[in-house]
């Protein structure tokens, strides 16, 4: 019988490792993640779970030594935010490139100077280009969810990538939802043991991440991505799966009352649930307006994408991050990039805001899908526009 | 990189290069001959050599080859001719000689 | 251990080569004595992890790799790392029952730039934290696989290319950082300094290292004769030349105990080491002088350290 129970975020994510039965966990505190790690200390020394906790000394060991126990053998599991994300930095090439199938939770987190502890994606937004598979939860359920999955999906022997599963800072970390927790049994029947093809092992030896020239990189990066693009294939079949089991469907890109909708707007996150309140609120004056929630951001997803706006003429695309300098939050200039030779005849207008923690209200949201479509119209002097931000 | 040592690095495709990271073919550094950057080699004198051994041992390049009347043998193809042997020897049985042009 | 052994006296050397011809190494390169050395002591159930430096790229460069033990390249400053998570992911497997109980060595083997340097708290972090692996610090006491730029290890007067010798500087002009102690001072099980000069104790120390149940860390003084402007053919001579004259004393510390393995009545002078090496040719008396007393104080200091130990 699975159970509902209420769990802040960050326990939602250390059950989904306790369950996923992780054999590794190497992390480094960092607020506000630490919840997740020091439930997860609690349950290994409790005998909850069977693991090896490994306490490092900074982030970039914390990756080290994921990648060092999955290139063993282990399953692996970590968490971080923000600074200690961006110390990681290196490593998630080298884990992702390796193809050592490590899970980690990011807490996002803005990123300092000005020093802070609240939650935007700016941190998210700098591994872009790591090849990690990279999800966004929107809720403490998805964060169960897309963690547990995306062990399946990273291990799957047409995979073999790293996962890492986006969540708000403090908004999700530190917030207590109900949350349904399926049975071990049936977590047992999802998910199968880890198995590395080339696992290390005395009686195969073999090297790893040898030296390449020129002559050898580009087809190694190559093969790299195709990989990863085709990752999305799997991840589908394993949200399928993950659905037809415990009864919880996901997709690369979510709809909400996205029918006969001229305009759509799009987040990621948390923040979706106060657009859906939007998005009510504005159908029952009778505009037509819709959600899309964007829960797959690598793999980028092309294809869902052009669906979701076959009939949308206007695309508002919130942000809650910025790229200094840029052409607008990243999502907003890949969405826009994405959609720049299949659509001539839609207009993408990007809104950045609710930067570190700053909250949105019900009431800015339907003030964005306003401006946005007024910027659809009318043009904006700025390439991209801000929301909430005073002056 | 799975198996496809058959075919040289340019002739290799992205298609090749799955597990691009992974080398499975252990010591397969045996092809390179790295005897022919040398320009001197060691020619042993067996009349002075008493099978100590230690050229052997000090070999960075695991150049000498125990032999089965327990002399030691250069192996020309690797031997990048330091010397080192000819240092350790401690019956001065190994001379280094100026390789020909 | 299984395979073939050649005797030397009372030592057994394995005849197998775990690191095969071929490597890119240059002639007489000291860090490939030692590591065909204590390949040779491990044996075939070794993990190696190696950082950037001449070894992550000498040993292998696709498609070739001399390597015949599993070995992985590792990130500039995280070898103790990523072996720390090698070990504790055999041990946790082991523990589980998901791979059968066996002994398999996971051993860092990594530079002093990436040692001394970047890598220092990463390798405090492991050793603190009481893995069970052994770390092998190669000292060619300069980054030379980038073209010999100084490192913290570098000795006190020597001429790199990041210290180089100018009108108004000349050479390194800090003192060596004593990685030996910083390791002891984690009063871990095991912390040794060795030489391949000294092969057997080399090949003993590894030995230990690898036995002992915990962190172990062996120092390894590795001649370049690239980056030491030496005749290659001297590798082994240097390096017994920096033992016997106290330059590089050979020792052990285990919990805290010191002992030292070469004790000579009376240290040779350091010119005798000094002269022969290019990086330091540009000394004068009075700069040999000082290299002399400092060599001989800290010299008289771990030897009061070994005689209080074996009191």
């Amino acid at each position: 019988m699975s159970r509902r129970i209420a769990l802040e975020g960050s326990f939602a994510a250390a059950e989904a490792a306790k369950m996923a039965d992780v054999d590794v966990v190497a992390a480094y505190p960092i607020t506000p993640q630490t919840h997740i790690v020091e439930r997860l200390a609690d349950m290994v020394a409790n005998g909850e779970l069977k693991a090896a906790y490994i306490p490092v000394d900074s982030e970039h060991s914390a990756m080290s030594a994921c990648s060092g126990a999955s290139v063993a053998g282990a399953r692996t599991f970590t968490a971080t935010a923000s600074q200690g994300f961006f110390l990681m930095h290196e490593v998630l090439y080298w884990v992702s490139a390796m193809n050592q199938p490590v899970v980690m939770a990011v807490c996002n987190r803005a990123v300092a100077p000005p020093q802070n502890i609240w939650a935007d994606y700016s941190d998210a937004m700098t591994a872009r280009d790591t090849g990690w598979i990279q999800l966004f939860a929107v809720n403490n359920q998805e964060i169960f969810d897309f963690i547990l999955s995306g062990f399946r999906i990273g291990e799957d022997p047409r995979v073999l990538l790293p996962v890492m599963v986006h969540l708000d800072g403090f908004t999700l970390t530190h917030v207590i939802e109900p949350v349904v927790l399926p049975e071990q049994e049936e977590v047992d029947r999802f998910l199968p043991k880890y198995q590395h093809p080339f696992a290390l092992n005395p009686d195969k030896p073999m090297s790893y991440a040898v030296i390449s020239s020129p002559d050898i990189y580009s087809e190694t990066k190559k093969a790299q991505d195709v990989n990863l693009r085709q990752s999305k294939e799997v991840a589908l079949q394993v949200w399928k799966e993950f659905g037809d089991m415990f009864g919880r469907y996901y997709s690369p890109i979510e709809r909400y009352k996205c029918e006969g909708a001229r305009t759509l707007l799009m987040t990621m996150g948390s923040l979706s649930e106060t657009a859906k309140v939007a998005i009510d609120g504005k159908r029952a004056r009778g505009e037509d307006v819709g959600l899309i929630i964007l829960h797959l951001w690598r793999p980028f997803p092309f294809e869902e994408l052009y669906q979701a706006v076959e009939d949308a003429e206007v695309l508002i695309v919130f942000d809650r991050c910025i790229s200094l300098g840029g052409p607008g939050g990243p999502p907003f200039s890949e969405v826009r990039s994405a959609l720049f030779d299949r659509r001539k005849d839609i207009k993408v207008v990007g809104l950045v805001g609710a930067l570190c923690g700053r909250n949105l209200s019900v009431e800015q949201f339907e003030e964005m899908i306003d401006r946005g479509r007024e910027i659809a119209e009318k043009g904006s002097k700025e390439i991209f526009e801000t929301i909430g931000i005073r002056g | 990189m799975a198996e496809e040592e058959s075919k040289t690095v340019s002739e290799l495709t992205w298609q090749d290069m799955r597990f691009g990271n992974i080398y499975t073919k252990p010591g397969s550094a045996i092809r390179l001959k790295t005897g022919d950057w040398r320009s001197q080699r060691p020619i042993v004198e067996a009349a002075k050599c008493n099978k100590c051994g230690l050229c052997w041992l000090y070999c960075p390049d695991s150049a000498l080859k125990p032999l089965e009347d327990g002399y030691y043998e250069p192996d020309l193809d690797y031997c990048k001719g330091c010397g080192i042997c000819s240092q350790v020897c401690p019956k001065e049985a190994i001379t280094m000689i100026e390789e020909e042009a | 251990m299984e395979g073939e052994f050649i005797k030397f006296g009372k030592n057994l050397v394995a005849k197998d080569e775990f690191l095969s011809s071929g490597h890119r190494a240059c002639q007489g390169c000291g860090l490939a004595v030692t590591i065909r050395l204590a390949l040779k002591t491990l044996g075939k159930d070794t993990i190696i992890g190696t950082p950037a430096g001449c070894w992550s790229g000498v040993g292998s460069m696709y498609p070739d790799t001399a390597w015949r033990v599993p070995w992985m390249q590792t990130l500039f400053e995280n070898s103790a790392a990523v072996m720390s998570g090698v070990e504790s992911g055999f041990r946790i497997l082991m523990e589980k029952g998901r791979i059968p109980e066996r002994e398999i060595h996971s051993v860092a083997i990594a530079g002093d730039g990436a040692t001394n340097d970047i890598g220092v708290a990463a390798l405090s972090g492991a050793l603190e934290r009481g893995h069970n692996f052994l770390y092998i610090c190669l000292d060619n006491e300069a980054y030379m696989n980038t073209g010999n730029q100084r490192s913290s290890a570098t000795p006190h007067g020597a001429s790199t290319s990041t210290t180089p010798v100018g009108k108004v500087t000349a050479g390194q002009t800090t003192q060596k950082k004593n990685m030996v102690e910083i390791v002891a001072a984690h009063d871990i099980p095991y912390v040794a300094s060795a030489c391949p000069s000294y092969p057997f104790d080399l090949m003993n120390k590894v030995k230990k290292g690898a036995e002992v149940k915990g962190p172990a860390y062996i120092h390894v003084l590795a001649p370049c004769p690239t980056g030491w402007r030496l005749a290659p053919e001297l590798t082994i001579e240097i390096g017994r030349l920096a033992v016997e004259t106290g330059v590089f004393p050979l020792y052990e510390v285990e919990y805290g105990r010191y002992k030292l393995n070469v004790d000579r009545p009376k240290l040779k002078p350091v010119e005798e080491y000094l002269k022969l090496q290019g990086r330091f040719r540009h000394l004068s008396e009075q700069e040999i002088e000082k290299i002399q007393k400092r060599v001989n104080e800290q010299y008289a200091k771990l030897k009061a350290k070994a005689t209080a130990s074996a009191a």
